[in-house]
């Protein structure tokens, strides 16, 4: 009979129950609606033991690969701890360098903690040690880099970001908490065409998804469009450019809203572009970063536009307004 | 004899038939206001529910689920003529992916049982 932990109690799991009914039987009732693998409200993770494959029927691929399962389907076969969250400890990296990458983008470089590991596209969440106030940042960088890379906004009067800007330097100690996210590139099926679009600071974690891709082996064509107000708000454009000369499978669009496009680029909503580019999302696996309302636009228009709810994996970046 | 869900080829059936329909019901004006602020996984996966349920795989729905779900709904003018928009698009999202008539009907007679539930009378 396997035992299942859950917030620090054991609970034994009989022979052919699954984990949500023996939940309930002792009391805990995980939320729950459809009881039949549809609904996805008992989505639960496993963070130690494996759940069987029958209980992740549905679940996103990305989502799969961390563990998460259905309570519902899931008939443990092996002792297992369940729970929301891993609880990470608390990381500390020496800055190793800190540079512009246009008037308001800053990237950060940082040592690799011991026993820190990451997916390229995932964030952590940095913390300004003097009172603990943190700020969610996704990685640039991919595994096989020396460092860990962060994209850094200035957002007028942000706390975090004009502490960044103005007063850490090379050589300090920076803490953070990590990994976290759902939004990565998964080897396999290397010959389906990729999507990547965002805006702004999206671009950091699509630019790890990018290179992991290509570092990958990944053999189909791949799209970026990263999208700003206007020219000098895109960034990281002579790397992109450089990557497109040297994979051919590999297309870069630099977007704006207004004015003129750089050369390759073009002119309009970050939103429509894509669409307007590429036809037929139909067998895309799509990765979307940013604010939340260009998020939550390019992912109705690439599923309408033929992409499967289960390969559109996106990342909506939260600005907390000073 | 087995459920109109066994004859589709169950779950992975299902998760095609729901990005089809979804994408029917995006499509439309009609109804669309219904949808606009919903977190589209969080949709797909109850329109996954829905779909099952109608062709009779595992489900534990009940007309309570089906009527507290929609109430907020109803009270902004969800009537008769949005659940027949819902219905059209079922049918054809049956008919695209190959389903004979009857098996169609069978589906659609499901359906229909709820609507009393969803219209919250």
């Amino acid at each position: 009979m396997p035992t299942i932990r859950f917030e620090g109690q054991d609970y034994f799991c009989a022979e052919d129950e699954t984990l949500l009914d023996s939940l309930a039987r002792h009391g805990v009732m995980l939320p729950s609606s459809c009881r039949a693998g549809a609904c996805l409200t008992c989505m639960t993770r496993a963070l130690k033991g494996t759940p069987p494959k029958s209980a992740q029927l549905g679940v996103k691929d990305t989502l799969a690969a961390q563990g998460y399962f259905l309570a519902c389907l899931c008939k443990p076969v092996e002792d297992m701890e369940i729970g929301l969250a891993s609880v990470s400890p608390r990381y500390t990296a020496r800055l190793l360098g800190k540079e512009l990458l246009n008037e308001s983008i800053v990237r950060l470089r940082l040592d690799i903690p011991e026993g820190f590991t990451y997916r390229a596209g995932q964030f952590v969440n940095l913390i300004r040690a003097s009172d603990e106030l943190t700020r969610s940042y996704s990685l640039a960088s991919i595994p096989a880099d020396s460092y860990l890379e962060l994209h850094i906004k200035k957002v007028p009067e942000g706390r975090m970001s004009t502490w960044v800007f103005d007063e850490i330097e090379v050589g300090d100690e920076l803490s953070f908490f990590g990994p976290s996210g759902d939004c990565f590139y998964l080897p396999g099926s290397s010959e389906r065409p990729l999507l990547l679009a965002g805006a702004g600071t999206g671009l950091a974690p699509l630019y790890g998804i990018l290179r992991d891709a290509l570092e990958q082996g990944h053999a189909g064509p791949i799209h970026l469009f990263h999208a700003s107000l206007a020219t000098a708000g895109l960034y990281l454009i002579d790397e992109l450019r450089r990557l497109a000369d040297a994979h051919e499978q590999f297309h870069y669009t630099p977007c704006v809203l207004h004015g003129d496009a750089p050369d390759g680029g073009m002119q309009g909503n970050i939103v429509d572009i894509p669409g307007q580019v590429l036809g037929s999302l139909s067998g895309y696996r799509v990765f979307l970063c940013g604010d939340p309302p260009i998020v939550n636009g390019l992912r109705q228009k690439s599923f309408l536009a033929g992409a499967s709810m289960q390969d559109i994996h996106s990342d909506p970046f939260v600005f907390t307004p000073a | 004899m087995s459920s109109v869900y066994e004859q589709l080829g169950g779950e992975p059936a299902i998760n095609a038939a729901v990005d089809i329909f979804y994408r029917k019901v995006l499509a439309d004006k009609y109804v669309i206001r219904f949808f606009e602020g919903v977190d589209m996984e969080k949709q797909a996966g109850k329109q996954k529910a829905f779909l099952t349920m109608v062709t009779g795989g595992p489900n534990s729905y009940t007309g309570k689920d089906m009527r507290e779900g929609h109430r907020h709904l109803v009270a902004m003018g969800l009537d008769d003529s949005h659940f027949d928009h819902i219905l059209c698009h079922l049918r054809s999202t049956l008919a695209e992916l190959g389903v004979a008539q009857n098996l169609i009907d069978t589906v659609i007679s499901v359906a229909e049982s709820t609507r009393d539930d969803v219209l919250d009378r």
